[in-house]
Formats: C-alpha cells, sequence, structure tokens
C-alpha cells in the first residue's frame, strides 16, 4: 500500500502511517538476493579493490612499524616525561570510542524497539569488532616490554605476582577486553542464521564448507529461534550497560589521576556521548559508499542515514556542553591550575588543536538541524568525515595538553610525534579499512533475517515492521 | 508417499533411509496455521522452520519458555563470585602468604597502593561488574548453543534441496518418522493444512566415520601431546647449559673489555684499559706494609717516619729523611686541613673549635699538642688519628694522600717541640736574635 512517493523517499513523514523501512517493493527471496549477491559475485567493485589495495599497504606499514617499535623500543616514539602518552593513548581511545556505535545500535536500539536498526547493525557491529581490535593493539604494544604483556592479566606465575585491582589501568584490561568478546559474540550470534542462508545458496565447494562450519548447523527451528531471539535480548540487555561501562572506565584511565585537566567528575558521561558521537559519524561514513557500491540501498535508506545524522545531531550537542560546563567548572572550582589547564588548551600552544575540536564537533554538526542536510549524502559525508577528526583532536587535547602542562612549569615539555607513530595511526587505519573490506565482499553486511521480520509481508511479521499497514 | 515407497535419491552415494517428513509452506500465516493443526493432531517429534522467527509460532507449536535465563543468571552469578574472590584473594589478604601448603603461584598478599586500604570495595566494581557481563554473555551465547544442540553440522534436512529455501524465502514443517503418530494420514495432513509440497529427507544408514578419519585424529593428538610432553620433561631435566636468553631486557649488552685491549675514542690515548689512578690503593698494601699505610710495626705504633718509602721520598726532593722540604709540606698540608680546629700553633684554638665549643654543642675541643698525654703519642699513633679521627675528629684518610698524612705528622712533631721547647733548642747564633726586646 506503500505509495510511489514513500517508495521512493522514505524520509517523508506522513501523518497516520508509518515509513517503510525497506524501499524498493523487496520480498524475502528479493532481501536474500540484495544481500548475498555482494558475498556471492565473483568480483567486486573497482572501489572496493582499491581500498584493498592501500589498506593492505597501511596495513603492512603498521606491521613494520611495530617491528621497528619492538626492536627499537618505545624511544622511537616522541614521548617524553611529561607527556608520557600521545598518538598511542590518543588512537586507543579514539579507536574505542568508535566501537561504541556497534553496540548501541545492536542493543539499545533493540531495548527500544527501533525497527530501524536491523538495517545497520550487522555492519555497524562489525565496525565495532575492528574498531575494537585497533584500539586494542596501543595498549598492547605501548608497554615497552612487550614481552611481559601478559603482566596485565591476573595469571598465577611463579614469581607470585599479581596486577593491582584498584588501578582504572588493569580496570580497562577487564572492560575492553569484556567488550570486545561480547561484541564479537553478539555479532557472531546475528551472523548465524545468516551464513545459513550464504551455505544453502553456496554455489563452490569451498563456501559450502566454510558458510556450513561457522552457521553451525542452522535449520531456522522454531524451537531454535526461540531460545536464539531469548539469548539475543539477553545479550542486549547486558551489552546496554557494558558499552556505557567502557568508555566510562576508560575515561577513569583520567580521570582518577590529580592532573589537572583529567581530574573531573564529568568524564564518564562525556565520554560516552563522545563515543557514540564519533561511532555514529563513523557508521555514516561506511554507511554511505557501501550502500552505493554493493547496491544496498533499498535496505540501509536515506530514513536510515536521516535517524543517524539525528543521534549525530544530538550526541554532538551534549559533547558541545561537557567542553562548556568543563570550563565553567574550571573557572567555578577556583583552582588556580584547573583554570590555567583551561585556558591553555583553548589559548596555550596546543590551541590549534583545541578549535579544531570544537569546530568540527560543536559546530559543524549543527547543519543537522536543516532537513536537506540530514539528507544529502554530500553533505553527510563530509559532516561525517569532520566529526571523526574532530573527536580524535579531543582525545590529543585531553591527552597532550594536559600532560604538558601540570603543576610545576620546571617540569614542563612540548610533545610532536615522530614518523613511527605517524606510520602506526596510519597503520591502524589499514587495519579496520582491511579487516572492513573482507567483512563486506565476504560476509552478508546486512543482517537479512532480521529484515525480514521487519517486512511488512504478513500480519504474522514477527515484528512492529508489520503494524500500521 | 509412505515411507515404504521412498526413491533413492542418489544411487552412488552412501545406502540411505527415510528419516523425516518435510512439508513447504509459502508464507508465515500458512506455517502457523499448519502448526495448530500439526500439534492438535498430537505429534510431538516435529519441529517448524522458518528464515526468521515468526510471531506466533511459539504458541501453535506449543514451545514452553527456556531455561536459558537461568542458566544465564547462574553464570553471572558465578562471574560476580570469581570478580571478588579474584581481588580479594589476590590484592587484599595475606592468607596466601600465611599458608604455606598454598603453592606459590597461587599466594596473593596485602597489596600497599599509596596507603589505601587493601580492601576498597569501590575500586573493586568495574572489575567485577565486567566480569558478571562477560559470563553472562558466555553464558547466554553458548547455553543457546547448547540447548538448541549446536554445533550439528550433518542433518538429514540439509539433503533435500527443498529445504535449502528455508533460509531464503519458504517456511517448513519437519515430522520425524519415529514420530509414534505418524502414519499415512500424516501427509495428507499436511497437504490439507495448506502445504506447496511434501517429502521425505533420507539419512545415511551408516552413521560411523571412515576408519582413515578415526587414525588421522588419533595421530594427530598424539602430534599435539609431543610439546606438552617437552615441556613436562623440561621441567624436571638438570641442565649443564644456561636457559635460552631470548629476550635480553639488557641482561647482556656490548661493552669494552680491558682484557681485550680493545680500542676506545672516549679517552685520548685511545685504550679502553684504563691506568691505576694515582693515589689508588691495592687491598695488599694494607697487609704487606703496615708502617706507612697504617703507622704501625707489628703490634706496637710506629716510633718513625717511613722515610723509605718512595712516596715520602719524593715529598722530600729525593732525600731519604726528613728535611725542610718535608716539613714545609706538612705546614701547607697542615694549615690547609688541621689548622681550622687545632690552630696554627697546635694549641687548640683554632677558628672553628673556638666557635663550636661557645655554643656548647657537644663538642670534643682538641687537645693541645703540648698535652702530655698527646707529647708522649708515638708518630704511628699521630698518623693513625690523622688517618680514622678520633672522638668528634672526624677520619681525614679519604681527604689526605698517605704521603702527605705523613709530612703532617713530622710537622706536628715541630710544633710539639716548639710548645715545650727551651732556650737550649735554639741554636746558638740564632739566640742573640730571640733575646732582643721587640
Amino acid at each position: 500500500m506503500a505509495s510511489i512517493v514513500h517508495d521512493r523517499d522514505n524520509t517523508i513523514e506522513t501523518p497516520g502511517r508509518r515509513a517503510p523501512l525497506v524501499t524498493g517493493g523487496h520480498d524475502l527471496h528479493g532481501v536474500t538476493e540484495v544481500v548475498c549477491r555482494v558475498a556471492e559475485s565473483r568480483s567486486a567493485p573497482g572501489a572496493w579493490y582499491l581500498t584493498m589495495g592501500v589498506s593492505a599497504a597501511l596495513l603492512a606499514a603498521l606491521g613494520a612499524m611495530i617491528g621497528y617499535l619492538f626492536f627499537e623500543g618505545v624511544g622511537v616514539w616522541g614521548l617524553n616525561n611529561p607527556v608520557g602518552w600521545g598518538f598511542d593513548i590518543t588512537n586507543f581511545v579514539f579507536w574505542v570510542g568508535i566501537g561504541h556505535a556497534g553496540t548501541l545500535i545492536s542493543a539499545i536500539l533493540y531495548l527500544f524497539r527501533q525497527k530501524w536498526r536491523t538495517g545497520i547493525n550487522r555492519f555497524a557491529e562489525a565496525m565495532t569488532i575492528f574498531a575494537v581490535m585497533c584500539a586494542g593493539l596501543f595498549p598492547g604494544i605501548h608497554i615497552g616490554r612487550v614481552w611481559l604483556a601478559f603482566y596485565l592479566f591476573p595469571l598465577p606465575n611463579q614469581m607470585a605476582m599479581w596486577p593491582n585491582f584498584r588501578s582504572p589501568l588493569l580496570w580497562d584490561v577487564f572492560a575492553v577486553g569484556t567488550y570486545f568478546t561480547v561484541s564479537l559474540l553478539f555479532w557472531y550470534m546475528g551472523l548465524i542464521p545468516d551464513l545459513a542462508t550464504l551455505r544453502d545458496r553456496a554455489k563452490t565447494k569451498l563456501s559450502a564448507f566454510l558458510y556450513g562450519l561457522f552457521s553451525m548447523g542452522w535449520t531456522g527451528s522454531a524451537r531454535h529461534w526461540h531460545r536464539y531471539e531469548r539469548a539475543y535480548l539477553i545479550l542486549a540487555a547486558l551489552s546496554t550497560p557494558l558499552v556505557l561501562s567502557v568508555h566510562s572506565v576508560v575515561s577513569f584511565d583520567f580521570a582518577t589521576s590529580v592532573l589537572p585537566g583529567w581530574h573531573t567528575t564529568i568524564f564518564p558521561p562525556y565520554f560516552v556521548a563522545g563515543a557514540i558521537f564519533s561511532g555514529f559519524a563513523m557508521v555514516v561514513m561506511l554507511a554511505i559508499p557501501c550502500r552505493a557500491l554493493f547496491g544496498l540501498k533499498d535496505l540501509i535508506t536515506l530514513r536510515h542515514l536521516d535517524n543517524m545524522n539525528k543521534v549525530i545531531l544530538a550526541t554532538g550537542l551534549m559533547v558541545g556542553y561537557a567542553y562548556t560546563t568543563e570550563f565553567f567548572v574550571a573557572w567555578y572550582s577556583g583552582s588556580a591550575w584547573e583554570l590555567f589547564a583551561f585556558k591553555a588548551r583553548a589559548m596555550g600552544p596546543w590551541w590549534w588543536s583545541y578549535w579544531i575540536m570544537f569546530s568540527c564537533n560543536v559546530f559543524v554538526p549543527q547543519i543537522f538541524w536543516f532537513r536537506w542536510a540530514r539528507t544529502s549524502i554530500p553533505v553527510m559525508l563530509v559532516v561525517s568525515v569532520l566529526v571523526n577528526v574532530g573527536m580524535w583532536f579531543e582525545r590529543f587535547v585531553i591527552i597532550v595538553t594536559s600532560l604538558s602542562t601540570d603543576f610545576l612549569p620546571s617540569a614542563w615539555d612540548t610533545y610532536w610525534p615522530t614518523w613511527v607513530e605517524a606510520w602506526t595511526m596510519a597503520g591502524s587505519f589499514g587495519l579496520f579499512f582491511f579487516m572492513f573490506g573482507l567483512f563486506c565482499k565476504f560476509l552478508p553486511m546486512v543482517a537479512i533475517s532480521e529484515v525480514k521480520a521487519v517486512l511488512p509481508h504478513d500480519a504474522h511479521a514477527g515484528g512492529a515492521g508489520g503494524h500500521g499497514h | 508417499m509412505s515411507a515404504s515407497t521412498v526413491t533413492q535419491k542418489s544411487t552412488a552415494g552412501p545406502a540411505t533411509a527415510p528419516h523425516t517428513l518435510v512439508a513447504e509452506f509459502a508464507s508465515a500465516d500458512a506455517l502457523v496455521r499448519a502448526c495448530e493443526q500439526v500439534r492438535n493432531a498430537g505429534y510431538t517429534r516435529w519441529d517448524a522452520h522458518s528464515p526468521y522467527p515468526v510471531h506466533g509460532i511459539d504458541r501453535a507449536i506449543g514451545i514452553r519458555a527456556t531455561r536459558l535465563p537461568v542458566l544465564i543468571f547462574l553464570c553471572g552469578a558465578t562471574g560476580t563470585t570469581i570478580g571478588v574472590l579474584l581481588q580479594w584473594w589476590t590484592n587484599a589478604v595475606n592468607a596466601g602468604v600465611q599458608f604455606p601448603w598454598v603453592p606459590t603461584f597461587l599466594q596473593g598478599y596485602n597489596f600497599i597502593i599509596s596507603g589505601k586500604p587493601y580492601w576498597s570495595f569501590p575500586a573493586n566494581i568495574p572489575v567485577i561488574f565486567e566480569l558478571t557481563i562477560l559470563l553472562s554473555a558466555f553464558g547466554a551465547f553458548f547455553g543457546m548453543l547448547a540447548l538448541n544442540g549446536l554445533p550439528q553440522h550433518y542433518n538429514p534436512l540439509l539433503r533435500l534441496d527443498r529445504f535449502r529455501r528455508v533460509t531464503d524465502d519458504r517456511f517448513f514443517i519437519s515430522i520425524g518418522l519415529d514420530d509414534p503418530k505418524y502414519g499415512s494420514a500424516t501427509r495428507r495432513l499436511l497437504e490439507g493444512a495448506g502445504a506447496a509440497a511434501v517429502e521425505i529427507a533420507d539419512d545415511v544408514k551408516e552413521s560411523a566415520p571412515p576408519r582413515w578419519f578415526l587414525r588421522a585424529h588419533v595421530m594427530l593428538a598424539c602430534f599435539l601431546l609431543i610439546p606438552l610432553a617437552v615441556i613436562a620433561y623440561m621441567r624436571v631435566d638438570k641442565q649443564s647449559q644456561p636457559r635460552i636468553h631470548i629476550v635480553q631486557d639488557m641482561d647482556n649488552q656490548e661493552r669494552y673489555t680491558a682484557g681485550k685491549q680493545m680500542a676506545n675514542d672516549v679517552f685520548a690515548d685511545g685504550r679502553s684499559a684504563r691506568p691505576k689512578i694515582a693515589g689508588t690503593l691495592a687491598r695488599e698494601d694494607f697487609t704487606q706494609d703496615p708502617h706507612y699505610y697504617q703507622g704501625r710495626v707489628g703490634d706496637q705504633w710506629a716510633t718513625g717516619i717511613p722515610m723509605y718509602h718512595p712516596e715520602l721520598q719524593r715529598l722530600a726532593g729525593g732525600a731519604a729523611e726528613v728535611n725542610e722540604q718535608l716539613m714545609r709540606r706538612g705546614r701547607d698540608r697542615y694549615a690547609i686541613f688541621c689548622s681550622h680546629c687545632h690552630g696554627l700553633d697546635g694549641a687548640g684554638a683554632g677558628r672553628v673549635a673556638t666557635y663550636v665549643v661557645q655554643r656548647e654543642i657537644g663538642f670534643v675541643p682538641p687537645k693541645s699538642y703540648a698535652d702530655p698525654d698527646v707529647l708522649v703519642r708515638p708518630v704511628g699513633h699521630l698518623f693513625n688519628t690523622i688517618t680514622n679521627g678520633i672522638r668528634t675528629m672526624a677520619p681525614h684518610g679519604d681527604q689526605i694522600p698517605v704521603a702527605d698524612r705523613w709530612a703532617i705528622v713530622a710537622y706536628v712533631k715541630a710544633l710539639q717541640r716548639a710548645q715545650a721547647a727551651t732556650i737550649e733548642d735554639v741554636p746558638t747564633e740564632q739566640r742573640s736574635r730571640m733575646t732582643q726586646p721587640k
């Protein structure tokens, strides 16, 4: 019953009826075809090969940089005393933040019954996993004697040596480790029915074997679906507090110290809002080329992007509010060091990084107040890139400005990354895009069974997608 | 079509037997209606299959609520317990140290961190929380798989080409041929319920894996045991060689070795083996020449200055006896190291001594060299006093070279002599000058 106008542009709000979640009038088989076509095609778009080539080269650079770092030691980085954290921890916090959108979409929006999440949750979850992999890399390689990295974990050993459980750095190990594991389980569990779809359509022996192996013999049994849905709901309920805890714990790394600019109670909510902000920007940034290249525009519709841009606008406002509050509290606290730290951020030697952060994160997303901007592909592409730039600089500003100018002027020093750090950072993007490229080509990019459940096919469809028709 | 009339699908493959009756439906609605009929007919060994979870099918089939939530709760509670006990045992009690039967690698102990309490619960909450979530998630994922009997990589249903559309756009009911109610009426029931097609899935009769498969797994298991066996052997075996030093940790570094006579650019002479620094004493010197180095001869203080020593002779300008040059050296050193307390005349009234005594701060003032106790002391005793100190006088052995100490001793003897001198001690030709009034 969908009107022609609706089928073409589902961002239009018509009172009395719901906008369709899937455009193009696809039925069940149509959805299967659209998604599986990508994995089954023997070739890929030229842009995919280009992306894989560039990211593979960057990945190789990452391997080389890490090898050089391990061989020579952390002296090849520009860190010093007092700036003991630089690009490494900036990148760690950046990537962990990126990862937050995936779990937010898959868990929190699921609990809020936001049916539109089905179009984007799969690749947002994949993005989460690859981002957390990139994030986990940096604390792992920055510890100096990497062969002792197992000291991070409470492993029984002959030295009877245990980690300090009152340190936020250890909480990080548990928070990020749990986050990665749970995200992976969540993602993989969602993949099982779709891998079964690919298994049942497989043309070659190898793909039949591999998809069959990982789909675990799924037959869509109603009894299986019953437990599966219950497990999915509970995983969503578990992931929701988890996703809020992870960036809170990351912010504790800073907030529990006494350094001016770090020692603030606003950090946990502010970090979580920023993480969702940057994560959604990354989802938009990845969704735009993916839906165009792989023909997914009917499943990842303009309305999905419109919704995500609204989330970006909302979280961007939260982040802007946090920036302002930080300044207010620095003044209101009457602490000379605190006020100095914030003045130094905005007007000190790193002023330009502060204003890149502020402009990209607070001013730029304001354009999303306008519907034309939220539904314009070029505008949202530019905004999402700028938001990611701004959020990277947020972490850089927090870490470097606070460390470089602490209490004693005699202890101040500046920081500048070396070429090794720059290439390591570029290499982490290579890792991310390489993994994401593999995912796009070989795994179902959209949750097939979940989209089918919200298709308006008949009254017994598994969700609210059928309601209102 | 009853079970007896089923045709073998593949003639080349292994022998098969009919296993499950499969009915295909075109829509979720048809599936749910058919499920209600199958259930009402009293079937028990059957299931429905769909590409997505169909709303209302649980009630139609009669699926009871899963016990999965209970399992997940138990897993979560285990995570909480592990989180509490792990942190308490490793960081907050000394029990692990106190009980000798606890193996070393499991011993925990009180962690002293900035004087904070050993067991401060707020700081332990994040890890407890994360472990609770982690184990709950394991419970949800692995519990779901286990209760569903997955992974199950062989399923007779998957042998049917028709059934492949279950993950695409078709809906199925499967009824096991071993269902007590199964009979010729089953097919009619399903067709009457709106099935688009009904077919029987075959199962392989001989289900045992081939022998080579088992043999390969036994061999693989044996190979996997080899590393464990090597590790176990290495833990009990005694080695004559040091362990393999994979990570150096700066344990072995490049260095200049004197014995190898390596060139070294750091020093002007290019030698890495450095000559002895002037004044360096070998330990043997103390035992081989106690007179010169300690002022002792046998058990007694030496009574003579060891002018036989080349270093003292050097101070004396080559002479083998105390002469004016040695005395001048002694007076020079005395002025630098001794006069501030003992005074220039040795009477014990130097600036420092006078100042400290005035302020009564527990300082034993130096005795005059003319004191009867000091007068009788042999030179070896005086040398020892300079070297090791006495009462509040600090040792000067590390400040004044040995030969200079002897020169000072010689000068002190002269001062003593001057303090207790009579006119008879003045040479005759000088006496006239001394008696002249000033």
